[in-house]
C-alpha cells in the first residue's frame, strides 16, 4: 500500500474513494459489532449475512460492514441499512435470510425488525425517527453506522485526517490558539481546557516531549470511551496527531484498559493503517512532523487513570499517584513535559480543526461548549451510549432518549461521574448537564458514566458499593484514603444490616470530610462523593435502616424477609428451585418459606412466573 | 512456563526493563498465571528484583499469582451490572461451581472471578465465560451454562 506523503495526495485518495464507492453502488448493510452487540451474538450475525449475500450471488451489489457501537445496544444486535439508515434491531443469524431476499434485494421493510416508539405506538424505519437517536446530538458518534472500524479507507471517506491537514496550514501557534478559543474542556472528568494545557506544554524548554491519551476509562460502569475506541480508531489517532503537531512531540502513547480486548485489537490495527498510509512515521503528509503512538495495557487498577499514576505505569513502574508541585505538562513522563487527554477529547479535535472553534462554540453552554458522551446505563428503558449536547438537562437525557424507567417503576436517583460522582434525586433532574452545575451539587459529570436507578435501588446499598470498589482501588499511600475508606465502608455496612446508632452518621460525616481534606489525589478526595451525596439526599433511607431497621427498597439482605403471597398458584417451581429447600408446598396449594432457612438469593422471585413473591 | 517462551516475549520487548508491565502481561496471556519460574526468570534477565515484579503483580489486580481453572467464569461487577443484580449471579456460581469468587475447584476445572466492567454495560448483568460474553444473564441462565459446561467436561 502506498504511502500517503502529501496532503493534496489525501485528497486524491479521497476522491478515488468516493468515485470507486459511486460506481460500485452497493448497499451497505452495516451490523453492529461494538461490545454490546457483540455479547449478544453480532459476530454471527456478521457471519450470517455473509453467507447468504454470496449464496444469493450479490457479493458485488452489497457490502457487509462490521461496525462500532451504533448507540442503542439494549435493542442489538442493530444492523442499518441502505443510505437512507433503513434501522432494524434484534436481528437474530436466523433472520438474517429473509432481510437480504426482501430487504436488501427487495426493497421491501419488515415490519418485525422495526423499532416501535412506545408513546406514538409507530413503526420507526429510520434512525432519525426514533427518539433515543432524534434527541441526540451525535457528532463523534454519528458516523459509527458507516464505518468499519478497520478500515481506514472507511475513515478518510468522511474527511479522515483533513483536520491533521488544516491544523499543518494553520500552524501551531494558530492550532493551540483555535484550541484556546473553543475552550474544549477535557472530557476525562476534570474539564481542564485542552488548549491551555498544550500552550504550556509546548512553552516549556525541552528536547523531548511525550503525548499520551488517557483510555483507561476507570469508570465501573461506562463505555464512551471503549466505544469510540471501538468504531472509530482513527479519530482519537488524529486528535493525537493534531497534537503532536501543536505540541511538538514525536512520541505518543495511548494507555488502555486491559479490560477492552476488541478496543485494544482494533486500535492495534487502525495504528498499523495509519503507519503503512504514511500518518504516522516521519513526515507526516510532508509536514516536517514525526510522530508515532505505542499501545500500553493497564493493569486493571483504577487509580491509574489519574495522571501521574498513569505515567510511572507507562514506565514499567507501580502506578501510585505523586504530589503535582510539579504539573505533568511540565515533568510527566521520564521526566518530560507529557500532555495527557482523554479519549474523548482527542476524538473531539478533528472536528474542530475542520469546523473552526465558533462553531464548536455554538454547541453545548457557554462554560462547556461542544457535546458529550454518555453511557445511559441501569434501570432505563433505553440503555446504550448517548451524545447530547451540553446543557442538556438530566431529565432530557433520561426520559427522552432514554425513555423514562424501564419496568413500569419509579424513577429514583441517577448517579453521574462513577465513583467520584453522585446520586441526585428527582428534584435536580432539571439540572443542566454540564461541567459546573453538576459540580456545584455535589455530584460530578466525570467521564459521562450515567447509571439510572429506581425505587428497587438502595441508596445506602449504593454508596456501600462504590466505598468498597475505593477501599479496593485505592493505592494505600495516603492513611486517609487508604484507613478512611476502609472504615467509612465498614460504617456503612453496619447501616446497612441494621447495626447502625444515633452516632453512625454523624461518625460517618465527620470521616468523610478527613478522607477529603487528607488525601492526596482526587480518589481520596472525590472518592466521598457517592455517600455524602446519598446522605444529602436520601438521608431518610438512611434513618429507616437504623431506627426501623429496615431497608425501604428491599435490597440489603440482612434487613428483608421474602414472603410468598395469594397470588401463588402453587405450581412448585419456586420449590424446586430454592437452593436451600426451605419452600414448602404442595401443588395447587399456597406455597410457604421458612424465614430461618431462607438465604434471601432471590432465586424464588426470579423464578415466579405471578409475581407472588415480595419482600417486606 | 519453558524459558523459551519468556525469552520471545522479552525479545518483543527488547529486553527494556521499562515494559516489565507488558511483559508480565503477555507472560500470563500465555501460561494463564504468572508462574514463579517465568517471575524468577524475567528478574534475572532484566536485572530487576524478584520483589519489584511482585509489587507490580499484587498491585496490578489483573495478575494471577495462582494457577486457574481451565474454565474461567467472570462476572462483571461494575456499577451497571450491579445495579442490575450481579451479586446474585456470583453467589449463583458460588453455589453451583460449590468455591467462593476469586477461587478455582478442585478439580481444577472451574475458576469464578471478578471484573468491574468491560463496556458491555448496556447488557447487564453479564458473565464472561473463557471471554465470550454472555448478557442479560439471570440466575438460572448461569445455572444452565454451568450445567452444561459440567457436562461437557464430563463431570456430573
Ligand atoms: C483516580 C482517578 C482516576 C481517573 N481515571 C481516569 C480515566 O479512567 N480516564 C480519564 O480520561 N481520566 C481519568 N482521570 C483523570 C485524569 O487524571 C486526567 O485528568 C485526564 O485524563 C486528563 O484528560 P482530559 O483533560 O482530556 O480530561 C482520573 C483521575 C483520577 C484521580
Ligand atoms: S488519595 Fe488514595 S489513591 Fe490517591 S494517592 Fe492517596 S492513597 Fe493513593
Ligand atoms: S454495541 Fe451495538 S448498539 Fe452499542
Ligand atoms: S458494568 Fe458490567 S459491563 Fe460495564
Amino acid at each position: 500500500m502506498a504511502k500517503i506523503k502529501t496532503a493534496a495526495e489525501l485528497l486524491s485518495y479521497k476522491e478515488a474513494l468516493l468515485k470507486k464507492k459511486k460506481d460500485e453502488n452497493k448497499k451497505t448493510v452495516a451490523v453492529c459489532c461494538g461490545t454490546g452487540c457483540n455479547a449478544i451474538g453480532a459476530p454471527k450475525v456478521v457471519e450470517a449475512f455473509r453467507a447468504e449475500v454470496a449464496a444469493q450471488g450479490l457479493n458485488d451489489k452489497v457490502e457487509i460492514k462490521a461496525t462500532g457501537c451504533q448507540g442503542f445496544c439494549e435493542r442489538g444486535t442493530v444492523v442499518t441499512i441502505g443510505d437512507e439508515r433503513l434501522w432494524y434491531q434484534r436481528v437474530q443469524p436466523e433472520a438474517v435470510k429473509e432481510i437480504v431476499e426482501k430487504t436488501v434485494k427487495g426493497g421491501e421493510v419488515l415490519d418485525a425488525h422495526l423499532y416501535d416508539d412506545p408513546t406514538t405506538g409507530k413503526k420507526c424505519k429510520t434512525e432519525s425517527e426514533i427518539p433515543f437517536y432524534k434527541n441526540q446530538q451525535r457528532l463523534l458518534l454519528g458516523h459509527n453506522a458507516e464505518l468499519e472500524p478497520t478500515s481506514i479507507d472507511d475513515y478518510i471517506s468522511i474527511g479522515g485526517y483533513e483536520g491533521f491537514v488544516k491544523a499543518v496550514d494553520m500552524g501551531a501557534d494558530a492550532v493551540i490558539d483555535e484550541m484556546k478559543k473553543a475552550t474544549v474542556r477535557g472530557r476525562g472528568g476534570g474539564g481542564f481546557q485542552a488548549g491551555r494545557k498544550w500552550e504550556t506544554c509546548r512553552n516549556v524548554e525541552s528536547d523531548k516531549r511525550y503525548i499520551i491519551c488517557n483510555a483507561d476509562e476507570g469508570d465501573p460502569g461506562a463505555f464512551m470511551d471503549c466505544s469510540i475506541l471501538e468504531g472509530k480508531p482513527h479519530s482519537v489517532i488524529e486528535g493525537m496527531l493534531v497534537a503532536a503537531f501543536a505540541i511538538g512531540s514525536d512520541e505518543g502513547y495511548i494507555y488502555v484498559r486491559h479490560e477492552y480486548p476488541l478496543a485494544i485489537r482494533r486500535l492495534t490495527i487502525a495504528l498499523e493503517q495509519a503507519r503503512e498510509k504514511g500518518f504516522l512515521g516521519e513526515n507526516i503528509l510532508g509536514s516536517g512532523l514525526n510522530f508515532d503512538i505505542k499501545i500500553n495495557r493497564g493493569g486493571g487498577a483504577f487509580v491509574c487513570g489519574e495522571s501521574t499514576a498513569l505515567m510511572a505505569s507507562i514506565e514499567g513502574q507501580v502506578g501510585e499517584p505523586r504530589a503535582k508541585h510539579i504539573h505533568t505538562v511540565v515533568s510527566g513522563l521520564y521526566g518530560k513535559p507529557t500532555n495527557l487527554n482523554n479519549v474523548e477529547t482527542y476524538a473531539n479535535v478533528p472536528l474542530i480543526m475542520v469546523n473552526g472553534a465558533d462553531w464548536y462554540l455554538s454547541k453545548g453552554t457557554k462554560g462547556s461548549p461542544g457535546t458529550k458522551c454518555f453511557s445511559l446505563v441501569g434501570k432505563v428503558n433505553n440503555t446504550g451510549l448517548v451524545e447530547a449536547e451540553m446543557g442538556t438537562t438530566l431529565r432530557q437525557i433520561i426520559f427522552d432518549v432514554g425513555g423514562g424507567i424501564a419496568n413500569g417503576r419509579k424513577f429514583k436517583a441517577v448517579q453521574t461521574g462513577g465513583p467520584s460522582g453522585g446520586c441526585l434525586p428527582e428534584s435536580k433532574l432539571d439540572l443542566s448537564v454540564d461541567f459546573d452545575t453538576l459540580w456545584e451539587e455535589g455530584s460530578m459529570m466525570g467521564s459521562g458514566g450515567m447509571i439510572v436507578m429506581d425505587d428497587a435501588t438502595c441508596m445506602v446499598d449504593t454508596a456501600k458499593y462504590f466505598l468498597n470498589f475505593l477501599k479496593f482501588e485505592s493505592c494505600g499511600k495516603c492513611t486517609t484514603c487508604r484507613e478512611g475508606l476502609r472504615k467509612l465502608h465498614m460504617l456503612v455496612s453496619e447501616v446497612s444490616e441494621g447495626k447502625g446508632d444515633e452516632t453512625t452518621l454523624p461518625m460517618i460525616e465527620e470521616l468523610c470530610e478527613v478522607v477529603e481534606k487528607g488525601s492526596l489525589c482526587a480518589l481520596g478526595q472525590t472518592g466521598v462523593n457517592p455517600v455524602k451525596s446519598t446522605l444529602k439526599f436520601f438521608r431518610e433511607e438512611y434513618e429507616a435502616h437504623i431506627k426501623e431497621k429496615k431497608c425501604p427498597a428491599g435490597v440489603c439482605t440482612s434487613l428483608i424477609t421474602y414472603e410468598i403471597t395469594d397470588a401463588c398458584t402453587g405450581c412448585l417451581v419456586c420449590k424446586k428451585r430454592c437452593p436451600e429447600n426451605c419452600i414448602s408446598g404442595e401443588k395447587d396449594k399456597k406455597h410457604v418459606i421458612d424465614t430461618e432457612k431462607c438465604i434471601k438469593c432471590g432465586i424464588c422471585m426470579d423464578a415466579c412466573k405471578f409475581d407472588a413473591i415480595r419482600i417486606y | 512456563m519453558e524459558t523459551a517462551k519468556v525469552d520471545v516475549i522479552i525479545e518483543k520487548y527488547n529486553g527494556e526493563a521499562s515494559s516489565l508491565l507488558a511483559i508480565m502481561q503477555d507472560v500470563q496471556d500465555e501460561a494463564n498465571y504468572l508462574p514463579r519460574e517465568a517471575v524468577e526468570y524475567i528478574s534475572k534477565k532484566l536485572d530487576v528484583p524478584v520483589a519489584r515484579i511482585y509489587s507490580m503483580a499484587t498491585f496490578y489486580e489483573s495478575f494471577h499469582l495462582e494457577p486457574r481453572g481451565k474454565n474461567i467464569c467472570t462476572v462483571c461487577m461494575g456499577t451497571a451490572c450491579h445495579v442490575r443484580g450481579a451479586e446474585r449471579l456470583v453467589e449463583q456460581l458460588e453455589r453451583d461451581l460449590d468455591v467462593s469468587s476469586g477461587g478455582t475447584t478442585k478439580d481444577g476445572l472451574f475458576s469464578i472471578e471478578e471484573v468491574n466492567c468491560v463496556g458491555a454495560c448496556a447488557l447487564g448483568p453479564l458473565l464472561i465465560v473463557n471471554g465470550e460474553y454472555h448478557g442479560n444473564q439471570t440466575t438460572n441462565s448461569v445455572s444452565k451454562l454451568i450445567k452444561k459446561m459440567k457436562k461437557n467436561e464430563g463431570g456430573e
